[in-house]
Protein backbone atom coordinates (compact mmCIF):
# COMPACT_ATOMS: atom_id res chain seq x y z
CA UNK A 1 0.00 0.00 0.00
CA UNK A 2 0.78 3.36 -1.00
CA UNK A 3 0.37 7.06 0.43
CA UNK A 4 -1.32 9.44 -1.65
CA UNK A 5 -3.19 13.13 -1.02
CA UNK A 6 -6.13 14.38 -2.28
CA UNK A 7 -6.03 17.71 -2.72
CA UNK A 8 -9.58 19.48 -3.04
CA UNK A 9 -9.58 22.37 -5.48
CA UNK A 10 -12.28 24.66 -6.13
CA UNK A 11 -14.34 27.21 -3.88
CA UNK A 12 -17.86 25.97 -2.15
CA UNK A 13 -20.05 27.37 -5.08
CA UNK A 14 -21.92 30.53 -4.16
CA UNK A 15 -25.21 29.64 -5.89
CA UNK A 16 -26.67 26.52 -4.49
CA UNK A 17 -29.65 26.47 -2.13
CA UNK A 18 -29.13 25.54 1.19
CA UNK A 19 -30.90 21.90 0.40
CA UNK A 20 -28.41 21.44 -2.19
CA UNK A 21 -25.68 22.04 0.28
CA UNK A 22 -27.19 19.75 2.46
CA UNK A 23 -27.33 17.25 0.44
CA UNK A 24 -23.74 18.06 -1.07
CA UNK A 25 -22.58 17.23 2.57
CA UNK A 26 -24.22 14.03 2.81
CA UNK A 27 -22.26 13.10 -0.72
CA UNK A 28 -18.98 14.10 1.80
CA UNK A 29 -19.58 12.14 4.09
CA UNK A 30 -20.58 8.74 2.35
CA UNK A 31 -17.53 9.20 0.20
CA UNK A 32 -15.54 9.14 3.29
CA UNK A 33 -17.11 6.77 4.57
CA UNK A 34 -16.68 4.19 2.18
CA UNK A 35 -12.90 5.38 1.75
CA UNK A 36 -12.96 4.36 5.25
CA UNK A 37 -15.02 1.19 5.19
CA UNK A 38 -12.59 -0.23 2.55
CA UNK A 39 -9.06 1.04 4.48
CA UNK A 40 -8.63 3.58 2.15
CA UNK A 41 -8.60 6.56 4.60
CA UNK A 42 -5.49 7.06 6.13
CA UNK A 43 -6.52 10.63 7.64
CA UNK A 44 -9.26 12.96 7.03
CA UNK A 45 -7.17 15.73 6.57
CA UNK A 46 -8.46 19.39 7.50
CA UNK A 47 -9.44 22.01 5.63
CA UNK A 48 -8.06 25.08 4.64
CA UNK A 49 -9.15 28.74 5.23
CA UNK A 50 -9.15 30.90 2.84
CA UNK A 51 -7.36 33.89 3.89
CA UNK A 52 -3.78 33.32 4.42
CA UNK A 53 -0.52 34.94 2.81
CA UNK A 54 2.54 34.20 0.71
CA UNK A 55 5.99 34.46 1.17
CA UNK A 56 8.25 34.18 -1.19
CA UNK A 57 12.09 34.41 -2.53
CA UNK A 58 15.06 35.56 -0.65
CA UNK A 59 13.73 39.14 -0.18
CA UNK A 60 11.04 37.08 2.25
CA UNK A 61 8.14 39.20 0.22
CA UNK A 62 4.73 38.25 2.01
CA UNK A 63 1.44 38.86 -0.24
CA UNK A 64 -1.96 38.30 0.65
CA UNK A 65 -3.83 35.13 -0.28
CA UNK A 66 -5.59 33.89 -2.29
CA UNK A 67 -3.33 32.67 -4.60
CA UNK A 68 -5.00 31.42 -7.32
CA UNK A 69 -8.43 31.85 -8.94
CA UNK A 70 -11.69 30.39 -6.93
CA UNK A 71 -11.69 27.39 -8.93
CA UNK A 72 -8.09 26.71 -7.93
CA UNK A 73 -8.03 27.31 -4.11
CA UNK A 74 -6.97 24.50 -1.97
CA UNK A 75 -9.77 24.27 0.43
CA UNK A 76 -8.42 21.08 1.99
CA UNK A 77 -6.63 17.85 1.93
CA UNK A 78 -6.99 14.12 2.96
CA UNK A 79 -4.56 11.02 3.23
CA UNK A 80 -5.47 8.41 1.15
CA UNK A 81 -3.75 4.23 0.94
CA UNK A 82 -4.20 2.58 -2.41
CA UNK A 83 -2.08 0.26 -4.53
CA UNK A 84 -1.04 2.30 -6.59
CA UNK A 85 -1.55 6.06 -8.60
CA UNK A 86 -3.80 4.30 -10.88
CA UNK A 87 -6.20 2.99 -8.09
CA UNK A 88 -6.06 5.96 -5.89
CA UNK A 89 -7.17 8.45 -9.18
CA UNK A 90 -9.95 5.35 -9.55
CA UNK A 91 -11.23 6.20 -5.82
CA UNK A 92 -10.65 10.03 -6.18
CA UNK A 93 -13.69 10.05 -9.09
CA UNK A 94 -16.19 9.08 -6.12
CA UNK A 95 -15.57 12.80 -4.30
CA UNK A 96 -18.81 14.81 -4.54
CA UNK A 97 -16.46 18.05 -5.31
CA UNK A 98 -16.31 16.91 -8.20
CA UNK A 99 -19.98 17.62 -9.17
CA UNK A 100 -19.22 20.94 -8.58
CA UNK A 101 -17.05 22.03 -11.07
CA UNK A 102 -14.41 21.16 -8.61
CA UNK A 103 -10.84 18.92 -8.82
CA UNK A 104 -9.09 16.79 -7.20
CA UNK A 105 -5.40 16.64 -7.17
CA UNK A 106 -4.10 12.92 -6.30
CA UNK A 107 -0.22 13.26 -5.02
CA UNK A 108 1.83 10.53 -4.27
CA UNK A 109 3.35 10.50 -0.81
CA UNK A 110 7.35 10.49 -1.36
CA UNK A 111 8.50 7.91 1.38
CA UNK A 112 11.85 6.90 1.92
CA UNK A 113 11.75 3.24 1.09
CA UNK A 114 11.78 4.77 -2.39
CA UNK B 1 -27.46 15.25 9.99
CA UNK B 2 -29.75 13.15 8.03
CA UNK B 3 -30.51 13.93 4.46
CA UNK B 4 -34.07 14.76 5.14
CA UNK B 5 -33.88 16.88 7.88
CA UNK B 6 -33.76 20.17 6.39
CA UNK B 7 -31.14 22.27 8.82
CA UNK B 8 -29.72 24.19 6.31
CA UNK B 9 -33.34 25.36 4.75
CA UNK B 10 -34.91 26.10 7.97
CA UNK B 11 -31.15 27.86 9.38
CA UNK B 12 -31.58 29.93 6.21
CA UNK B 13 -34.21 31.78 7.78
CA UNK B 14 -33.23 32.01 10.85
CA UNK B 15 -29.99 33.82 9.82
CA UNK B 16 -31.97 35.96 7.24
CA UNK B 17 -33.25 36.82 10.24
CA UNK B 18 -31.24 37.97 12.47
CA UNK B 19 -29.11 39.71 10.02
CA UNK B 20 -32.24 41.52 8.84
CA UNK B 21 -33.12 42.78 12.00
CA UNK B 22 -29.51 43.57 12.66
CA UNK B 23 -28.59 45.50 9.21
CA UNK B 24 -32.04 46.85 8.51
CA UNK B 25 -34.32 44.81 6.22
CA UNK B 26 -33.63 47.38 3.82
CA UNK B 27 -29.81 45.52 3.37
CA UNK B 28 -31.76 42.36 2.95
CA UNK B 29 -29.20 41.42 -0.02
CA UNK B 30 -26.41 41.66 2.15
CA UNK B 31 -28.12 39.54 4.83
CA UNK B 32 -28.69 37.15 2.29
CA UNK B 33 -24.88 37.25 0.79
CA UNK B 34 -23.94 36.95 4.75
CA UNK B 35 -26.01 33.61 4.97
CA UNK B 36 -24.49 32.30 1.53
CA UNK B 37 -21.01 32.82 2.86
CA UNK B 38 -21.91 31.00 6.11
CA UNK B 39 -23.02 28.36 4.36
CA UNK B 40 -19.81 27.95 1.74
CA UNK B 41 -17.69 28.22 5.30
CA UNK B 42 -19.56 25.02 6.49
CA UNK B 43 -19.68 23.37 3.56
CA UNK B 44 -16.02 23.60 3.51
CA UNK B 45 -14.99 22.74 7.05
CA UNK B 46 -17.82 20.11 7.21
CA UNK B 47 -16.83 18.30 3.90
CA UNK B 48 -14.20 16.75 5.73
CA UNK B 49 -13.97 17.41 9.61
CA UNK B 50 -18.20 16.33 9.52
CA UNK B 51 -20.73 18.02 10.98
CA UNK B 52 -20.04 19.88 14.14
CA UNK B 53 -21.93 18.22 17.37
CA UNK B 54 -23.93 21.91 17.16
CA UNK B 55 -24.70 22.47 13.44
CA UNK B 56 -27.17 25.50 13.98
CA UNK B 57 -25.33 26.75 16.57
CA UNK B 58 -21.74 26.50 14.62
CA UNK B 59 -23.62 28.31 11.69
CA UNK B 60 -24.94 31.27 13.55
CA UNK B 61 -21.74 32.18 14.85
CA UNK B 62 -20.24 32.40 11.08
CA UNK B 63 -23.25 34.40 9.94
CA UNK B 64 -22.19 36.43 13.61
CA UNK B 65 -18.66 36.69 12.94
CA UNK B 66 -18.91 37.68 9.16
CA UNK B 67 -21.78 40.39 10.22
CA UNK B 68 -19.24 41.95 12.36
CA UNK B 69 -16.79 42.10 9.39
CA UNK B 70 -19.42 43.76 7.30
CA UNK B 71 -20.42 46.26 9.94
CA UNK B 72 -16.93 47.32 10.81
CA UNK B 73 -15.93 47.44 6.95
CA UNK B 74 -19.16 49.41 6.08
CA UNK B 75 -20.30 51.01 8.51
CA UNK B 76 -19.89 54.68 7.36
CA UNK B 77 -21.14 53.64 3.90
CA UNK B 78 -24.31 52.18 4.79
CA UNK B 79 -26.92 52.99 7.05
CA UNK B 80 -27.98 49.96 8.98
CA UNK B 81 -30.90 49.46 11.06
CA UNK B 82 -32.03 52.70 13.09
CA UNK B 83 -32.00 51.20 16.41
CA UNK B 84 -28.31 50.33 15.87
CA UNK B 85 -27.69 53.59 15.48
CA UNK B 86 -24.10 54.68 17.41
CA UNK B 87 -23.72 51.39 19.52
CA UNK B 88 -21.62 50.21 16.06
CA UNK B 89 -19.22 53.09 15.81
CA UNK B 90 -17.21 51.63 18.55
CA UNK B 91 -15.43 48.37 19.14
CA UNK B 92 -16.35 48.28 22.64
CA UNK B 93 -19.66 48.29 21.61
CA UNK B 94 -20.05 46.85 18.27
CA UNK B 95 -19.57 43.00 19.60
CA UNK B 96 -21.62 42.91 22.78
CA UNK B 97 -24.62 44.72 19.97
CA UNK B 98 -24.05 41.95 18.10
CA UNK B 99 -24.09 39.41 20.21
CA UNK B 100 -27.53 40.25 21.65
CA UNK B 101 -28.93 40.47 18.31
CA UNK B 102 -27.81 36.56 17.94
CA UNK B 103 -29.56 35.45 21.21
CA UNK B 104 -31.49 32.49 20.47
CA UNK B 105 -34.36 33.61 21.71
CA UNK B 106 -34.46 37.13 19.71
CA UNK B 107 -33.82 35.17 16.86
CA UNK B 108 -37.63 33.45 17.58
CA UNK B 109 -39.17 36.66 17.58
CA UNK B 110 -36.85 38.12 14.34
CA UNK B 111 -38.26 34.99 12.28
CA UNK B 112 -41.83 36.17 13.18
CA UNK B 113 -41.16 39.82 12.65
CA UNK B 114 -39.90 38.89 8.58
CA UNK B 115 -43.13 36.42 8.54
CA UNK B 116 -45.10 38.95 8.41
CA UNK B 117 -42.72 41.76 7.15
CA UNK B 118 -43.33 39.35 3.55
CA UNK B 119 -47.07 39.74 3.70
CA UNK B 120 -46.29 43.20 3.06
CA UNK B 121 -50.08 44.85 1.37
CA UNK B 122 -48.35 46.17 -1.27
CA UNK B 123 -47.49 42.17 -2.64
CA UNK B 124 -49.94 39.80 -4.45
CA UNK B 125 -50.59 37.02 -2.55
CA UNK B 126 -49.36 34.49 -4.73
CA UNK B 127 -45.75 36.65 -3.92
CA UNK B 128 -46.10 36.88 -0.61
CA UNK B 129 -46.30 33.18 -0.79
CA UNK B 130 -43.30 32.65 -2.76
CA UNK B 131 -41.50 35.04 -0.75
CA UNK B 132 -41.85 33.47 2.62
CA UNK B 133 -40.56 30.25 0.88
CA UNK B 134 -37.68 32.08 -0.58
CA UNK B 135 -36.39 33.78 2.27
CA UNK B 136 -37.80 32.20 5.21
CA UNK B 137 -37.66 28.72 4.39
CA UNK B 138 -34.77 29.18 2.47
CA UNK B 139 -36.41 27.64 -1.16
CA UNK B 140 -33.78 29.03 -4.22
CA UNK B 141 -35.40 30.76 -6.89
CA UNK B 142 -34.90 27.77 -8.97
CA UNK B 143 -37.17 25.57 -5.95
CA UNK B 144 -39.69 28.42 -5.73
CA UNK B 145 -40.10 28.08 -9.23
CA UNK B 146 -40.87 24.30 -9.02
CA UNK B 147 -42.82 24.23 -6.60
CA UNK B 148 -45.26 27.06 -8.32
CA UNK B 149 -44.52 25.42 -11.57
CA UNK B 150 -43.25 28.84 -12.48
CA UNK B 151 -40.00 29.25 -15.00
CA UNK B 152 -37.09 30.68 -13.29
CA UNK B 153 -37.56 33.65 -15.21
CA UNK B 154 -40.78 34.20 -13.91
CA UNK B 155 -39.94 33.35 -10.00
CA UNK B 156 -37.20 35.62 -9.73
CA UNK B 157 -38.70 38.67 -11.07
CA UNK B 158 -41.73 38.01 -8.58
CA UNK B 159 -39.19 37.71 -5.97
CA UNK B 160 -36.94 40.65 -6.99
CA UNK B 161 -39.79 43.21 -7.16
CA UNK B 162 -41.00 42.12 -3.57
CA UNK B 163 -37.61 42.72 -2.30
CA UNK B 164 -37.91 45.68 -3.35
CA UNK B 165 -41.11 46.58 -1.49
CA UNK B 166 -39.84 44.90 1.41
CA UNK B 167 -36.92 47.02 0.99
CA UNK B 168 -38.83 50.38 1.42
CA UNK B 169 -39.24 49.92 4.72
CA UNK B 170 -35.97 50.22 7.35
CA UNK B 171 -37.39 47.86 9.90
CA UNK B 172 -38.52 44.01 10.45
CA UNK B 173 -42.57 44.30 11.04
CA UNK B 174 -42.91 45.07 14.76
CA UNK B 175 -44.90 41.95 16.24
CA UNK B 176 -44.57 43.91 19.74
CA UNK B 177 -47.71 46.02 18.34
CA UNK B 178 -50.77 44.41 18.90
CA UNK B 179 -53.12 46.63 16.44
CA UNK B 180 -50.58 46.16 13.60
CA UNK B 181 -50.07 42.69 14.39
CA UNK B 182 -53.81 41.94 14.31
CA UNK B 183 -54.24 43.78 11.06
CA UNK B 184 -51.85 42.14 9.38
CA UNK B 185 -52.34 38.57 11.12
CA UNK B 186 -55.60 37.83 8.20
CA UNK B 187 -52.72 37.95 5.34
CA UNK B 188 -50.01 35.83 6.92
CA UNK B 189 -52.53 33.38 8.00
CA UNK B 190 -53.95 33.64 4.44
CA UNK B 191 -50.23 33.27 2.93
CA UNK B 192 -49.93 29.75 4.98
CA UNK B 193 -53.13 28.64 3.95
CA UNK B 194 -52.10 29.10 0.41
CA UNK B 195 -48.52 27.69 0.52
CA UNK B 196 -49.88 24.61 2.51
CA UNK B 197 -52.91 24.64 -0.70
CA UNK B 198 -50.04 25.00 -3.20
CA UNK B 199 -48.50 21.69 -1.78
CA UNK B 200 -51.58 20.00 -1.24
CA UNK B 201 -53.83 20.68 -4.43
CA UNK B 202 -51.02 22.79 -6.43
CA UNK B 203 -49.39 21.27 -9.94
CA UNK B 204 -46.36 20.40 -8.94
CA UNK B 205 -45.33 16.76 -10.82
CA UNK B 206 -43.04 15.85 -7.69
CA UNK B 207 -44.98 14.82 -4.62
CA UNK B 208 -42.13 15.46 -2.46
CA UNK B 209 -41.87 19.03 -3.42
CA UNK B 210 -45.65 19.08 -2.48
CA UNK B 211 -45.20 17.58 0.94
CA UNK B 212 -42.28 19.70 1.49
CA UNK B 213 -44.65 22.53 1.13
CA UNK B 214 -47.52 21.11 3.11
CA UNK B 215 -44.52 20.86 5.67
CA UNK B 216 -42.97 23.85 5.59
CA UNK B 217 -46.66 25.97 5.79
CA UNK B 218 -47.15 23.96 9.14
CA UNK B 219 -43.89 24.46 10.67
CA UNK B 220 -44.25 28.54 9.98
CA UNK B 221 -48.13 27.72 11.36
CA UNK B 222 -46.70 26.09 14.12
CA UNK B 223 -44.77 29.21 14.98
CA UNK B 224 -47.15 31.86 14.70
CA UNK B 225 -48.97 29.52 17.27
CA UNK B 226 -46.17 29.52 19.79
CA UNK B 227 -46.19 33.42 20.14
CA UNK B 228 -49.04 34.78 21.92
CA UNK B 229 -50.43 37.22 19.76
CA UNK B 230 -50.26 35.22 16.51
CA UNK B 231 -52.28 32.15 18.58
CA UNK B 232 -55.79 33.35 17.60
CA UNK B 233 -58.92 31.09 17.72
CA UNK B 234 -58.22 31.59 13.69
CA UNK B 235 -54.30 30.31 13.74
CA UNK B 236 -56.02 27.47 16.06
CA UNK B 237 -57.83 26.44 13.14
CA UNK B 238 -55.79 26.97 10.47
CA UNK B 239 -52.93 24.61 12.08
CA UNK B 240 -55.91 21.91 12.39
CA UNK B 241 -56.97 21.75 9.16
CA UNK B 242 -53.30 21.68 7.89
CA UNK B 243 -52.97 18.77 10.70
CA UNK B 244 -56.69 16.83 9.48
CA UNK B 245 -55.21 17.37 5.82
CA UNK B 246 -51.82 16.22 5.64
CA UNK B 247 -52.80 13.42 7.78
CA UNK B 248 -54.34 11.85 4.67
CA UNK B 249 -51.16 12.65 2.95
CA UNK B 250 -49.92 8.79 2.98
CA UNK B 251 -52.65 7.65 1.57
CA UNK B 252 -52.97 9.64 -1.21
CA UNK B 253 -50.27 8.44 -3.40
CA UNK B 254 -50.13 3.94 -3.30
CA UNK B 255 -47.62 1.84 -3.40
CA UNK B 256 -47.10 2.18 -7.61
CA UNK B 257 -47.17 5.78 -7.25
CA UNK B 258 -51.08 6.31 -8.13
CA UNK B 259 -52.90 8.48 -6.70
CA UNK B 260 -55.80 8.05 -5.02
CA UNK B 261 -59.00 9.84 -4.28
CA UNK B 262 -60.32 10.57 -0.99
CA UNK B 263 -63.06 7.63 -2.02
CA UNK B 264 -60.84 4.97 -2.13
CA UNK B 265 -58.07 5.71 0.09
CA UNK B 266 -57.02 3.07 2.76
CA UNK B 267 -57.62 5.31 6.00
CA UNK B 268 -55.77 2.84 7.67
CA UNK B 269 -52.70 4.82 6.34
CA UNK B 270 -53.88 8.64 7.68
CA UNK B 271 -51.53 9.47 10.01
CA UNK B 272 -53.03 8.97 13.46
CA UNK B 273 -50.96 11.44 15.22
CA UNK B 274 -51.70 14.20 13.28
CA UNK B 275 -55.25 13.34 13.11
CA UNK B 276 -54.85 13.48 17.03
CA UNK B 277 -53.31 16.85 16.73
CA UNK B 278 -55.56 18.25 14.67
CA UNK B 279 -58.26 17.79 16.37
CA UNK B 280 -56.73 19.24 19.36
CA UNK B 281 -56.39 22.15 17.27
CA UNK B 282 -59.66 22.29 16.24
CA UNK B 283 -60.92 22.02 20.03
CA UNK B 284 -58.46 25.56 20.88
CA UNK B 285 -59.92 27.19 17.79
CA UNK B 286 -63.42 26.92 19.28
CA UNK B 287 -62.52 29.65 22.01
CA UNK B 288 -63.80 33.47 20.96
CA UNK B 289 -67.09 33.63 18.67
CA UNK B 290 -65.33 34.20 15.61
CA UNK B 291 -65.81 31.90 12.69
CA UNK B 292 -63.57 32.02 9.74
CA UNK B 293 -63.19 29.62 6.69
CA UNK B 294 -60.37 28.08 8.58
CA UNK B 295 -62.81 26.89 11.18
CA UNK B 296 -65.54 25.50 8.34
CA UNK B 297 -62.31 24.19 6.18
CA UNK B 298 -61.22 22.08 9.25
CA UNK B 299 -64.51 21.04 10.37
CA UNK B 300 -64.86 19.68 6.94
CA UNK B 301 -61.66 17.70 7.10
CA UNK B 302 -62.65 16.54 11.31
CA UNK B 303 -65.61 14.77 9.86
CA UNK B 304 -63.79 12.88 7.03
CA UNK B 305 -60.96 12.00 9.67
CA UNK B 306 -63.84 10.56 11.78
CA UNK B 307 -64.96 8.63 9.18
CA UNK B 308 -64.04 4.93 9.79
CA UNK B 309 -65.33 4.24 6.06
CA UNK B 310 -65.88 6.28 3.61
CA UNK B 311 -69.83 5.13 3.61
CA UNK B 312 -69.26 6.05 7.25
CA UNK B 313 -68.88 9.96 6.29
CA UNK B 314 -71.21 12.41 7.43
CA UNK B 315 -72.14 14.09 4.18
CA UNK B 316 -75.26 15.81 4.89
CA UNK B 317 -73.21 18.03 7.97
CA UNK B 318 -70.49 18.60 5.47
CA UNK B 319 -72.87 19.83 2.83
CA UNK B 320 -73.70 22.25 4.78
CA UNK B 321 -70.60 23.45 6.01
CA UNK B 322 -69.35 24.02 2.01
CA UNK B 323 -72.82 26.33 2.46
CA UNK B 324 -71.49 28.34 5.16
CA UNK B 325 -68.39 28.08 3.25
CA UNK B 326 -69.84 29.61 0.20
CA UNK B 327 -71.35 32.76 2.07
CA UNK B 328 -68.26 33.09 4.15
CA UNK B 329 -65.59 33.00 1.09
CA UNK B 330 -67.11 31.51 -2.41
CA UNK B 331 -65.14 30.44 -5.10
CA UNK B 332 -65.51 27.92 -7.55
CA UNK B 333 -63.43 25.74 -6.23
CA UNK B 334 -65.00 25.69 -2.99
CA UNK B 335 -68.42 25.26 -5.10
CA UNK B 336 -66.96 22.45 -6.91
CA UNK B 337 -66.34 20.53 -3.66
CA UNK B 338 -69.96 21.46 -2.34
CA UNK B 339 -71.33 19.48 -5.75
CA UNK B 340 -69.04 16.35 -4.80
CA UNK B 341 -70.70 16.36 -1.20
CA UNK B 342 -73.71 17.16 -2.60
CA UNK B 343 -73.54 13.64 -4.67
CA UNK B 344 -72.60 11.95 -1.68
CA UNK B 345 -75.46 13.40 -0.15
CA UNK B 346 -78.47 13.40 -2.64
CA UNK B 347 -77.12 11.32 -5.31
CA UNK B 348 -74.79 11.53 -8.43
CA UNK B 349 -77.55 13.54 -10.90
CA UNK B 350 -78.02 16.31 -8.07
CA UNK B 351 -73.82 16.27 -7.83
CA UNK B 352 -74.03 17.01 -11.89
CA UNK B 353 -77.00 19.74 -11.21
CA UNK B 354 -74.81 21.84 -8.77
CA UNK B 355 -71.76 21.45 -10.75
CA UNK B 356 -73.72 23.14 -13.90
CA UNK B 357 -74.83 25.42 -11.75
CA UNK B 358 -71.64 26.82 -10.27
CA UNK B 359 -71.59 30.33 -11.41
CA UNK B 360 -67.99 31.12 -12.58
CA UNK B 361 -67.33 27.61 -13.51
CA UNK B 362 -65.43 29.21 -16.44
CA UNK B 363 -62.35 29.96 -13.74
CA UNK B 364 -62.60 26.43 -13.27
CA UNK B 365 -62.27 25.30 -16.78
CA UNK B 366 -58.47 24.76 -16.71
CA UNK B 367 -58.45 22.99 -13.54
CA UNK B 368 -59.02 19.14 -15.04
CA UNK B 369 -60.68 17.60 -11.89
CA UNK B 370 -63.75 20.09 -13.05
CA UNK B 371 -64.07 17.82 -16.03
CA UNK B 372 -62.90 14.63 -13.99
CA UNK B 373 -65.96 15.19 -11.23
CA UNK B 374 -68.43 15.73 -13.84
CA UNK B 375 -66.95 12.40 -15.20
CA UNK B 376 -67.13 10.96 -12.12
CA UNK B 377 -70.85 11.23 -11.67
CA UNK B 378 -71.70 10.59 -15.13
CA UNK B 379 -69.97 6.85 -14.42
CA UNK B 380 -71.98 6.61 -11.33
CA UNK B 381 -75.28 7.35 -13.45
CA UNK B 382 -74.18 4.75 -16.24
CA UNK B 383 -73.55 7.22 -18.80
CA UNK B 384 -70.44 5.54 -19.71
CA UNK B 385 -69.78 7.84 -22.94
CA UNK B 386 -70.73 10.98 -21.86
CA UNK B 387 -68.12 10.22 -18.67
CA UNK B 388 -65.56 9.23 -20.94
CA UNK B 389 -65.87 12.60 -23.17
CA UNK B 390 -65.63 14.41 -19.60
CA UNK B 391 -62.07 12.34 -18.32
CA UNK B 392 -60.81 12.97 -21.88
CA UNK B 393 -60.74 16.72 -21.27
CA UNK B 394 -59.56 16.21 -18.06
CA UNK B 395 -56.84 14.71 -19.68
CA UNK B 396 -55.83 17.18 -21.61
CA UNK B 397 -55.68 19.92 -18.66
CA UNK B 398 -53.65 17.40 -16.73
CA UNK B 399 -51.02 19.40 -14.75
CA UNK B 400 -48.42 16.22 -14.36
CA UNK B 401 -47.71 12.23 -14.78
CA UNK B 402 -49.29 11.91 -11.48
CA UNK B 403 -52.48 13.00 -12.41
CA UNK B 404 -52.43 12.02 -16.28
CA UNK B 405 -51.97 8.36 -14.87
CA UNK B 406 -54.99 8.86 -13.32
CA UNK B 407 -56.98 10.73 -15.60
CA UNK B 408 -56.11 7.70 -18.22
CA UNK B 409 -57.28 4.85 -15.68
CA UNK B 410 -60.37 6.49 -14.96
CA UNK B 411 -60.96 6.96 -19.07
CA UNK B 412 -60.05 2.85 -18.85
CA UNK B 413 -62.97 2.00 -16.47
CA UNK B 414 -65.48 4.13 -18.53
CA UNK B 415 -64.22 1.97 -21.96
CA UNK B 416 -64.97 -1.25 -19.73
CA UNK B 417 -68.12 0.44 -18.22
CA UNK B 418 -66.98 -0.69 -15.01
CA UNK B 419 -68.91 1.50 -12.78
CA UNK B 420 -67.26 2.34 -9.35
CA UNK B 421 -68.07 0.58 -6.12
CA UNK B 422 -68.51 3.68 -4.29
CA UNK B 423 -71.53 4.82 -6.52
CA UNK B 424 -73.98 1.99 -5.87
CA UNK B 425 -74.70 2.89 -2.07
CA UNK B 426 -76.71 6.11 -2.57
CA UNK B 427 -78.47 6.15 -6.45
Amino acid sequence: MSEFTYLYRGRADQTGSPEERQQHLVKWRAWFQELGANGHLKELGHPLENGGVVVKGSQKIVTDGPFAEAKDVVGGFSIIEARDLAQAVELSKGCPILELGGAVEVRPIQTMSM
Amino acid sequence: MASGDHLFRHQSGRMVAALTRLFGIHNLALAEDVVQDAFCRALEVWRIRGVPENPCAWLMTAAKNRALDVLRRERTARNFAPELGRWIESEWTLAPVVEEYFAPNIIKDDLLRLMFSCCHPQLPEATQVMLILHILCGFSVDEVASAFVSSHAAAEKRITRAKKVLATSKRLFDTTDPDKLSARLPAVQRALYLLFNEGYHGASPESAVRAELCREAMRLAAMLLEHPPGATPATYALAALMCLDAARLPARVDASGHLVPLFEQDRGQWDQELLAEGLGFLALSAAGSELTEYHLEAAIASHHASAPRMEATDWATIVSLYDRLMTLRPSPIVALNRAIALAQRDGAEHGIAAIRAITEHDRLMAYPFYSAALGELALRCGRSRTAGEHFRAALALARNPMEREFLERRLGACETGEVPEVCNKRM
